[in-house]
């Protein structure tokens, strides 16, 4: 399978050979192909050389994604991506660190991660593919699965609400969030693209078709709307807020797609370049040290 | 005399550990070696802190029972160790707090009152008297002070040393060596300096005793050291962030203990897995679970041989003083690198918070290594199988590579596989690097003995337990065999130290005897286990004790 490649590759040429093995229908093809779009034209556009892309996938349908681009990755565990991202970035800043991690993957195992990297400002893009269902281990409910959720593991109808990872990104300090839909994947692509080249942390949960296990087609194609230019203050917190709560994926609403918010503030791994800066002789540092203590 | 032991005992919050620190470095600057033990229990303010400090012309490790001088701030300091006390023993205490005592009262109140100084002062009331009866000159105790005392603190602790100078009388003379002054320095400290020795650009942990002052210690010096210092939320991000670190080609080790380490067995794994460097500093406390938070143990042993799902190679090496501390903690590093494997620094909260004469020019340090690198000719392929198991490495963002770390199994690109034939490939290769680490050991002082081979009976022990060995064996006409590298076992060293052994004792910090469990399963009978598991470490004449009945 390990595939042959030609040397100094197109910039379209990001599809690796490795078998897809996604159900057909799928929503992670659009993802798929809209990331490798994101990728190629940011690269011709904004001079980033193919090299600095680094994809780090969480487990479950999803992360077959670090398999599928011919793109630097690391395909990680369960809920961990996050801290992993933000020690590449702490290792080379110029590098573009995308994440692209499942609903129950970072909302359920990896929460703690996602709401400390929004937190410090990590300059890294967190792609959710929220079909909210588990994929992979077929058909259990996940944190953003609504209220009467039929899953395996719940074959009476959940009682919980599902959380709105928008609202809680925001109150956690992400200083970028959006909203994207499988189905829209100009929209889609341009999302990704602005989430990128974002310096800081960026989020976006990406409403993502799971054709198997729970197809909501027929429900986002009825309520999904763009949001128009203006729509939202994207630098005010109050604006945002009151967007994101439109719709908490349970009530009847139309669901907003889109940036809802987007500033600057300084990121978690700019403060820690200057200290490993140069090529110091560490030992020499070291005797310094102990002789200080004599 | 020559040798001498010092115990200062007073309320957690009053500085005891500062104190015993500048009691060492008073005996340093004579030319002693000097040894601290710090004992505490996990609370802020009040309860029983004490240290025993301990001084010799002779490189030291280990504490004894009785002691020369007892320095007590309260009367439990008293009350509490009335077995180190004997004829000889002078006694310093607070007048003001202790009710019941025999030797030199220092109103500590009317002198903190009258010389205006604040409360943490009365540390070096305890130092000028000490000094006192010890015969060692105002000038050495003054000096002693400069260094360790702020200076805008200074002048107090100046006046105060004085008043506790003169509140005694000369009981006994500390001549002076004519030894260099060493540092003194903690197990904790000298892991972070090694790992730096190592090659260590960033330094990533939660805080956990008795690991907490590596990260402190580095974080201290971060600027110093030229190193990033990191504490995100918690252990499984503690060691990810490490293997992203590593991923993108920067050196880094995390530093825990039992629970933090139980949340990075996933992150272990993955290191295993995916074949990315990272150095584990692993404290070992007395367990299970919350267990004694601040004291001692060697109980983890088989937790960090067997930790994480699956098979794979790690390095696990258990140093037992600052040398060694200072020469594995880099070798593990640098070992991690070439060969790719996750290493573990074993050490205990003995080593880890105990304080040391150092003396870095005595290290013998070992050899360089290199991690082996992409020369970026043809295609980069992350897990190329080369000769001995170990493929070169690129780093993200170097041209011409697309560099894929798995945690699935993969093919020799990265891609994920579930191929019968590449799933055997993996993992033969990942075995063939665990023979060539093994390898590479047998060049390093991986087991290392003292005393004559032919004397009998000897003694095998690990990590912080050495040196409390050492002594008791010197006393009894025994040999010492200590492995120093617990994985991948080093049986051939091994074997070849225990030649005509005589009577075994195998001396541990534990209930079940994990050492001797280890030794059997790689052939070796160990003898009787001699065990201490009250979460306090051997003092030499309780060992002395307890291996006289098995030898005799
Ligand atoms: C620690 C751990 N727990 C459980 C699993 C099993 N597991 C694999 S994928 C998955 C859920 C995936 O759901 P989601 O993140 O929503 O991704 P999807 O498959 O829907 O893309 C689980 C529970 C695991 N791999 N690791
Ligand atoms: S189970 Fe759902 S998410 Fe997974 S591949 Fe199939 S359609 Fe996609």
């Amino acid at each position: 399978m390990t595939p042959t490649r030609p040397p100094g590759r197109p910039a379209g040429d990001l599809i690796s050979p490795a078998q897809n093995t996604w159900c057909p229908g799928c929503g992670n093809f659009s993802i798929e192909h809209m990331m490798k779009s994101a990728i190629a034209e940011l690269s011709e556009e904004e001079g980033i050389p193919l090299e600095n892309f680094v994809i780090v996938g969480g487990i479950g349908c999803h992360g077959k994604l670090t398999d599928y681009l011919n793109v630097n990755s690391f395909y990680g565990i369960h809920g961990r991506s996050i801290p992993a991202a933000t020690g590449i970035c702490l290792a080379n800043p110029d590098l573009k660190i995308i994440c692209h991690v499942g609903d129950g993957d970072i909302y359920a195992e990896g929460l703690d991660h996602l709401i400390f990297a929004a937190k410090r400002n990590s300059d890294i893009t967190v792609v959710v593919h929220d079909n909210r269902v588990y994929g992979l281990t077929t058909g259990q409910y996940t944190p953003t699965s609504p209220t009467g959720f039929k899953g395996r593991s719940t074959p009476g109808g959940i009682t919980e609400h599902p959380i709105n990872p928008l609202e809680l990104m925001l109150a956690a300090g992400a200083t970028h969030i959006a909203r994207g839909y499988t189905k829209k994947v100009r929209h889609l692509k341009d999302l990704f693209k602005e989430a990128i080249m974002h310096r800081g942390f960026s989020f976006i949960d990406v409403l993502q078709i799971c054709a198997t296990y729970f197809n909501l087609t027929d429900y986002y194609n009825a309520h999904a709307y763009e949001l128009a230019e203006g729509e939202v203050d994207t630098g005010r917190f109050e604006s945002a807020l009151g967007k994101i709560r439109e719709w908490d994926y349970d009530r009847e609403a139309p669901i907003a797609l889109g940036t809802f918010y987007s500033v600057e503030r300084p990121t978690y791994e700019e403060k820690f370049q200057a200290l490993t800066a140069g090529r110091p002789d560490r030992r020499a540092l070291v005797r310094k040290v102990i002789e200080e203590r004599r | 005399m020559g040798e001498y032991s010092v115990l200062i005992g007073g309320k957690a919050g009053e500085g005891i550990n500062t104190a015993g620190l500048s009691i060492a470095a008073l005996f340093s600057r004579l030319g002693y070696r000097t040894y601290m033990y710090f004992d505490y229990p996990s609370l802020i303010r009040g309860g029983h802190n004490f240290a025993i400090i301990r001084a010799s012309a002779r490189a030291i490790g280990a504490h004894r029972t009785p002691v020369d001088v007892l320095l007590a701030f309260d009367q439990n300091s008293i009350d509490n160790h009335r077995e180190r006390i004997h004829s000889g023993t002078t006694v310093i205490y607070d007048a003001s707090q202790v009710v019941e005592a025999e030797g030199y009262g220092l109103p500590l109140d009317t002198i903190l009152n009258e010389e205006k100084a604040p409360r943490i002062t009365g540390n070096s009331a305890m130092l000028g008297a000490l000094a006192r009866v010890a015969g060692i000159g105002r000038e050495v105790l003054e000096d002693v002070l400069r260094e360790s005392v702020p200076a805008k603190h200074l002048d107090a602790n100046l006046r105060v040393a004085g008043r506790g100078y003169d509140g005694a009388d000369r009981v006994f003379s500390v001549e002076p060596l004519g030894g260099p002054a060493l540092p003194v320095l903690t197990g904790n400290e000298v892991t972070g300096l090694g790992l730096v020795h190592g090659g260590l650009e960033s330094y990533v942990a939660y805080p956990m005793t008795p690991t907490s002052n590596v990260l402190h210690f580095l974080a201290n010096h971060a600027e110093g050291l030229a190193i990033k210092v990191l504490h995100p939320e918690n252990e499984i991000s503690v060691i990810l962030m490490a293997l992203g670190l590593a991923y993108a080609g920067e050196k880094a080790a995390v530093g825990t203990s039992g629970g933090g380490f139980c949340l990075m067995t996933e992150g272990l794994s993955l290191a295993g897995m995916a074949e990315i460097p990272v150095t584990i500093v692993m404290g070992q406390r007395p367990g299970p679970s919350t267990g004694l938070p601040t004291y001692t143990s060697q109980a983890d042993l088989h937790f960090v041989l067997n930790a994480g799902q699956g098979e794979f190679p790690r390095l696990v090496v258990a140093p037992g003083d600052l040398d060694e501390t200072y020469a594995w903690s880099a070798t593990a590093l640098m070992l991690s690198w070439k060969y790719q494997v996750p290493s573990i620094v074993l050490t205990d909260k003995t080593l880890a918070e105990g304080a040391f004469s150092f003396d870095i020019d005595a290290v013998a340090p070992h050899p360089d290594q290199e991690p082996v690198l992409w020369d970026g000719t043809g295609e980069y392929r992350r897990y190329a199988r080369t000769g001995g198991g170990v493929s070169p490495l690129a780093f993200p963002g170097r041209e011409g590579a697309v560099v894929k770390a798995n945690s699935y199994v993969h093919d020799e690109a990265g891609f994920t596989t579930e191929a019968v034939d590449e799933t055997i490939r993996l993992r033969e290769k990942m075995l063939e690097k665990g023979e060539s680490l093994s390898r590479e050991l047998a060049g390093y002082p991986v087991v290392r003995s003292y005393g004559e081979r032919n004397a009998g009976a000897t003694i095998v022990c690990w990590g912080s337990e050495k040196w409390a060995c050492i002594e008791a064996a010197e006393k009894l006409g025994a040999r010492v065999v200590q492995p120093l590298v617990l994985a991948p076992f080093p049986t051939r060293a091994f074997k070849e130290a225990m030649i005509g052994a005589g009577r075994v004792a195998c001396v541990e910090n534990n209930a079940t005897g994990q050492l001797a469990r280890l030794l059997r399963q790689h052939g070796f009978e160990p003898g009787r286990s001699v065990l201490k598991y009250d979460g306090r470490p051997f003092a030499v004449d309780e060992l002395e004790a307890r291996l006289a009945e098995v030898f005799s």
